[in-house]
């Protein structure tokens, strides 16, 4: 791969917050704990359907949602858990969505894909690729028409850029000057292809060809996701209008947690290269402790912390009912 | 002494609606493609820009799908949209956000959110514009739970029933027949509002019921006269909205008359008539003297020539011939 990203590696966390930081890397450490509990659920036949992990991409949902506040808006994918916990989801009440008991988000009628949380600004995951465009685009509309400085950003993956909604929506957000930042998750792969055989021309180009600021960055650098989006997101509450960042990342477990043998679409070599050496916890993790800004101890004790608070979110799931049959047909309509 | 009544086109009805809920409510705005100084291809959105500036008459770029998901980002987030969709045809082109977006937000969101949302389209044939501007798919979004569908008849009935999907907190498809536009009709100056899945008896008739929507209710309404000069009493109903559905308005009627034609400008097959000939047949099944028929547009692409397009449509004749069958007097 040669495409160009900014480099982070010469960056030094000294301008940051330690505390800020600290409660950083407990989002990234929490939404690989909960992917791994997931994961496990479904293995042990105990989680309903399928689920799409997020465990890789960690610093791409903290980093964006560590620079918006509570009332800004999402909306998110089918590898939606990182985005929800990031902005603000409890484990508790996800895991009990994940299997379908109605002390879930959403009653357990939405299930992994559809997890909505509009107390946190999370406006819903989508099962359709590209499917949230319109409707991010349309919550930034909304902000500017009731005069509130709100921010919507749009998570999608890279495969999303084949959905012509994009480029309609990406047209009126450039036209209206809409608060919005497209976040496009470039992981690599559109399910078992890589994007390379989907994806024609230059990603940013398109945003741009909007006359929408666009800018490649690494991914796996939290510090860098979080800085550069503090800055599309301040340009935007400016009136100054959308932006468009794509982050370059990776997943680590396949497409959905029942994809286990990969290597028919990408080497166990190159998983291995990431997960050793782009990692974003442990990129994060050495930046702190490298940098003398915390000890080891202080991590260990997070993801110790963490570890039971997922072991406990996950074991109110299993407890919790399931809604009862009246549930059924309620809700069609408002 | 009762004062004359004030009669108004079908446009102008629309208009007026769309204009006092924008008045009642800021939250309520307009977005589509022309509706501003061009007020439509139609004109029906005609002055509405001038009132109430382009903030809230939005003119778009031809991008369906875009603004139509737009809407329901914006109505998800507090405002209340009507998306104004040219032609029904077109409809196709947002489905997905209708129908897999917004109809299921409420739901799959356990009740959290609600997406109130109006879709304005329009339907009908005969008017010489060919096989993709002619369609009445308002089968294809009744079908669909969590979306109400309307498909109104009169200018009194789209003024009220306009009002009422504004207000409503789901997403609302109204489609309006294109040919009507320009139709005259009594219309109170005073505010009224009509309520969703309550049918409207448009002729009271003893002999057999004639269930027709939008455009076929005049239709209806020709061949009963007709049906009158030989004798035939017909009543003619009107659903006014397809979800909800007044069923029992349709099987009180067929148990009193015991015979029924049900009418609608949608293709014929899998279509709206075929819904509504089931409630009948169901509800009103031991009380009938024949079986229900239907009645809607041929199973064909709408041709453009006039020739053959006027033959895919019922029309009053086609609907007294069958009704005269069923009451046996051919
Ligand atoms: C419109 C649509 N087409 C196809 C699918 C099936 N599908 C689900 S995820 C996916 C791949 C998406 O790739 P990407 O957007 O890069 O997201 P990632 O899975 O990599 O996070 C596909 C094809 C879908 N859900 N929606
Ligand atoms: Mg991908």
């Amino acid at each position: 791969m040669t495409r160009k990203t900014e480099s982070a590696t010469k960056r030094s966390p000294e301008a940051m917050d330690v505390e800020q930081w600290l409660h950083v890397y407990e989002k990234m450490v929490k939404i690989r704990e909960f992917e791994e509990k997931a994961n496990e659920l479904y293995l042990k036949a105990i989680m309903p359907g399928l689920t799409h992990l997020y465990s890789g991409q960690e610093a791409v949902a903290v980093g964006v949602c560590e620079a918006l506040r509570r009332e800004d808006y999402i909306t998110s994918t089918h590898r939606g858990h990182g985005h929800c916990l990031a902005k603000g989801a409890s484990v508790d009440l996800m895991f009990a969505e994940l299997l379908g008991k109605e002390a879930g988000y959403c009653r357990g009628k939405g299930g992994s894909m559809h997890i909505a949380d509009p107390a946190s600004g999370n406006l819903g995951a989508n099962a359709i690729v590209g499917g949230s465009a319109g409707i991010a685009t349309g919550a930034a509309l909304s902000a500017k028409k009731r005069g509130s400085d709100q921010v919507a950003v749009c998570f999608f993956g890279e495969g999303a850029l084949g959905q012509g909604l994009l480029y309609e929506v990406m047209n009126m957000a450039s036209l209206w000057k809409l608060p919005i930042i497209y976040v496009c998750e470039n992981n690599l792969y559109n399910e078992y292809t890589h994007y390379s055989e989907a994806l024609a021309g230059k990603v940013t180009a398109r945003a741009e060809a909007f006359g929408i600021h666009a800018e490649t960055i690494d991914g796996q650098d939290v510090q860098l996701v979080y800085e550069t989006t503090k800055r599309l997101v301040e340009r935007a509450r400016r009136g100054e209008g959308p932006a468009f960042l794509e982050c370059m990342t990776y997943r680590y477990y396949g497409h959905h947690v029942g994809d286990i043998s990969r290597t028919y679409y990408r080497s166990k070599e190159e998983e291995q290269e990431w997960r050793n050496k782009r990692d974003p916890l442990k990129l994060l993790a050495d930046k702190l402790v490298g940098g003398k800004l915390t000890d080891q101890s202080v991590l260990d004790r997070i993801v110790t912390d963490v570890r039971s608070e997922v072991e406990k979110g996950m074991q109110f799931g299993i407890d919790a009912p399931y809604p009862d049959q009246s549930e059924v047909n309620q809700h069609v309509y408002a | 002494m009762s004062t004359p009544e004030r009669e108004i086109t079908f446009a102008e009805a629309v208009r007026e609606a769309l204009a006092e809920e924008m008045r009642r409510d800021s939250n309520v705005f307009i977005m589509g493609e022309d509706v501003a100084e061009a007020g439509t291809p139609f004109k029906v959105l005609s002055g509405l820009v001038e009132e109430f500036g382009k903030e809230r008459v939005m003119d778009t770029p031809i991008s369906e799908p875009g603004f139509t998901g737009m809407g329901i980002g914006a109505a998800i987030t507090g405002m209340r949209p009507v998306i104004d969709i040219m032609f029904g045809d077109f409809l196709t082109l947002t489905m997905d956000q209708i129908v897999n977006q917004a109809a299921k937000i409420h739901y799959m969101s356990g009740g959290k959110m609600k997406a109130p949302i109006v879709f304005r389209t329009t339907m009908g044939a005969s008017r010489r514009s060919g096989a993709q501007h002619s369609q009445s798919l308002q089968a294809w979004v009744s079908h669909v739970p969590g979306l109400k569908v309307v498909i109104p008849s009169t200018p009194y009935d789209v003024k009220g029933l306009l009002k009422t999907a504004i207000r409503d907190d789901n997403p609302v498809v109204f489609i309006e027949d294109k040919m009507m536009f320009k139709m005259k009709g009594p219309v109170p100056a005073e505010e009224y509002t009509i309520p969703f899945g309550v049918a409207d008896i448009k002729r009271k008739g003893d002999d057999i019921t004639l269930v027709a929507t939008s455009s076929m209710v005049q239709v209806a309404l020709g061949a009963a006269n007709m049906l009158e000069q030989i004798g035939i009493s017909a009543e003619v109903i009107d659903p006014r909205t397809t979800t909800p559905l007044d069923r029992q308005a349709f099987i009180e009627s067929a148990k009193k008359t015991s015979r029924a034609i049900v009418i609608d400008e949608g293709y014929e097959s899998y279509g709206v008539t075929a819904e509504i000939a089931s409630v009948i047949a169901d509800g009103a099944f031991y009380y009938l003297d024949a079986p229900v028929k239907r009645m809607g547009a041929m199973n064909v692409p709408i041709p453009f020539s006039p020739a053959l397009e006027d033959l895919t449509v019922p029309t009053e004749e086609t609907v007294f011939q069958m009704a005269k069958t069923l009451c046996r007097r051919d």
